[in-house]
């Protein structure tokens, strides 16, 4: 009991004493010491290759660093947030390193040169520079993914709940699913052309088959790997076909609708290059090709790196929407 | 049995008459007879439990009740009409809960009512089935959360609150621990009291059978047949020290080719 009390009285004291060290986010620091590294490398030696965006690059880099440090002291005092920053820590350092070791062989030794790499500088620079054409390119390709992909999902889905649900769906239907499956959304063009009134549709036709074929194939598996018990519970239960459909195959293939949502997601973004091939005048599809035809790999990169942001953003906002849905956060009892 | 008797002729409850029924399955081209020739009858307000080895068909016969399936031959009556289809009315409780993963418990209760549309007239019947089953504290759960005998508990319920005049029971015991087991029997056995539905229960639990039933049914292996039946007269509830329910246990293994010393 003294023993316990003593500790106690003890275990305080260190604490109080060693507070301010407590409270201090030492990853938070070495983020700051890597990003101050880069911005000094990059301020401070020569370039070979003339870039551009030198000094605001350095300048971004140096308040990055200058916000890890003010996060240094305050992070404990974050909450939530806090917590997501300090539980990323070792990738803010490694970050700054990478910046810093990309600028050197890059814009600084010319050991990878232009126009094949860009440092981060060269990316800054095409998005300074050309912020309003990739803004215009981001309205355009949001619109072709919008249409593309929730036209898709919603066909997709239909056309699985169908196959999984009828037998003479499945019977004429998986065998034609599985064979255009596979077909790469190039193939297409031609018919497409044929097909649609303009190259508009067209490239909607092809975002929305990407999206569509494994929403469609991952729920025609769902409605049909449901427990045959559930339906016969709810047939005892007075159910009619339309419940059997509604409230219990859908419902319990959920989870498999939403690993097709998924992939649906992925496909839908590597096939937007494709689709604005199309002679589409704008998007960031459009934006890649046009800008690889020129050797102007800076403005690939920075356009690439905007595409995965979105579709990095978009999976968590489905995951979000999973989850709530799915309640796979409740805990268990 | 005379508990059973006072409830005949309450409109609670049914006769269920199997009539010389064969059930036959196609199974890759081969069939495979699981019943042969079952004659049964089933007085309204009575606990008939089904004695079997696993497998043997016991669990068919329920679906033939259910009218999730139709004999290969024979005839199975309620109240003297054939059943050809699923009703409300005769409800499966099966081994595993299957309780709708996504649904609450409330809304799985709920499902019968929802299901025939008549989920405004008898919603207050959910409330009062989640509290017969001892879950009206665990209305807005959902299954995952539930242990084994509260999940079986809400199957339960979500079968009373249908009203059901014939309860069929697949082993719905089976997979929980043996002292929830016990809890859920007794449980059960109060139900029955009290709603005075028909049941019909199939287990291979010995015991089991010889505590809840008026009437033991003795099935063989497959194709099931009926190979003993025994009327259990002892008054509710019953001990399972019993003399009489000690001898009839040992003639039940007997009539299971299971002899006492082993």
């Amino acid at each position: 009991m003294s023993a316990a009390v003593e500790d106690g009285l003890e275990g305080a004291g260190r604490r109080s004493f060693a507070l301010p060290i407590d409270s201090v986010w030492w990853n938070g620091l070495l983020a700051a010491g890597t990003w101050f590294l880069a911005a000094a490398l990059t301020y401070g030696l020569p370039d070979v290759i003339t870039w551009g965006a030198t000094e605001l690059f350095a300048l971004v880099i140096l308040v990055g660093a200058g916000i890890f440090l003010a996060l240094s002291f305050t992070v404990y005092r974050l909450g939530s947030v806090g917590r997501t920053l300090v539980h990323y820590g070792p990738w803010f350092i490694v970050l700054g390193l990478w910046l810093a070791i990309w600028e050197v062989v890059t814009a600084k030794l010319g050991w990878l040169p232009k126009p094949f790499f860009s440092p981060p500088q060269g990316l800054l620079h095409v998005y300074v520079t050309d912020w309003d054409r990739l803004l215009i390119c981001i309205a355009y390709t949001g619109r072709l993914w919008g249409l593309g992909f929730f036209s898709g999902v919603l066909v997709g889905f239909a056309a699985g709940v169908a196959l999984g649900w009828s037998k003479r769906f499945a019977y004429w239907g998986m065998p034609l699913l599985k064979l255009i499956g596979p077909v790469p959304a190039s193939a297409w063009i031609p018919c497409t052309f044929f097909i649609f009134p303009t190259t508009f549709h067209a490239s909607i036709f092809l975002v929305a088959l990407a999206s569509g074929i494994p929403v469609a194939i991952l729920t025609a598996s769902g409605v049909g790997q449901v427990n045959r018990s559930y339906y016969d519970v709810a047939r005892t239960l007075g159910a009619d076909n339309r419940f059997l459909v509604l409230k219990v195959a859908i419902p319990a293939s959920l989870p498999n609708v939403f690993v097709g949502l998924f992939m649906g997601l992925y496909y839908s973004f590597a096939v937007l290059v494709v689709a604005e091939m199309l002679g589409a005048k704008f998007g960031l599809g459009w934006y890649l090709q046009f800008n690889t035809a020129y050797s102007a790999y800076a403005n690939v990169y920075a356009a690439l790196i905007i595409m995965s942001l979105i579709c990095a953003g978009l999976v968590r906002l489905l995951f979000v929407v999973r989850d709530r849905l799915l309640n796979w956060q409740k805990g268990i009892l | 049995m005379s508990l059973a008797l006072a409830k005949t002729g309450s409109s609670a409850s049914i006769a269920l008459d199997v009539e010389g029924v064969s059930h036959r399955y196609g199974l890759d081209g081969k069939e495979l007879q699981v019943l042969d020739n079952v004659s049964l009858a089933i007085e309204p307000g009575e606990f008939v439990a089904l004695l079997g080895p696993s497998g043997c068909g016991k669990s068919t016969l329920l679906r033939l009740a259910a009218g999730l399936e139709t004999p290969t031959a024979g005839k199975v009556l309620e109240d003297g009409r054939p059943i050809t289809a699923p009703n409300p009315d005769r409800i499966l409780v099966f081994q595993d809960p299957t309780l709708f993963p996504l649904r609450t418990v409330r809304a799985n209760v709920a499902t019968g009512l929802e299901a025939r549309g008549i989920i405004r007239e008898r919603e207050h019947r959910i409330g009062e089935v989640l509290k017969l089953v001892k879950l009206e504290s665990f209305a807005d759960f959902y299954p995952h959360q539930l242990s084994g005998g509260m999940a079986q508990r809400a199957a339960l319920a979500r079968a009373l609150v249908n009203d059901p005049k014939l309860l069929l029971l697949d082993e719905p015991f089976g997979k929980l621990d043996s002292l929830t087991r016990l809890r859920m029997q007794n449980e059960l056995l109060d139900l029955w009291k009290n709603a005075g539905f028909t049941a019909l229960l199939v287990t291979h639990d010995v015991e089991e059978a010889l505590l809840l039933a008026d009437r033991v049914v003795v099935l063989s292996d497959r194709p099931a047949s009926i190979v003993a039946e025994v009327r259990v007269g002892q008054p509710h509830p019953r001990r399972r020290d019993d003399a009489d329910l000690v001898a009839l246990r040992r003639s039940l293994l007997e009539k299971l080719g299971i002899s006492d010393d082993v």
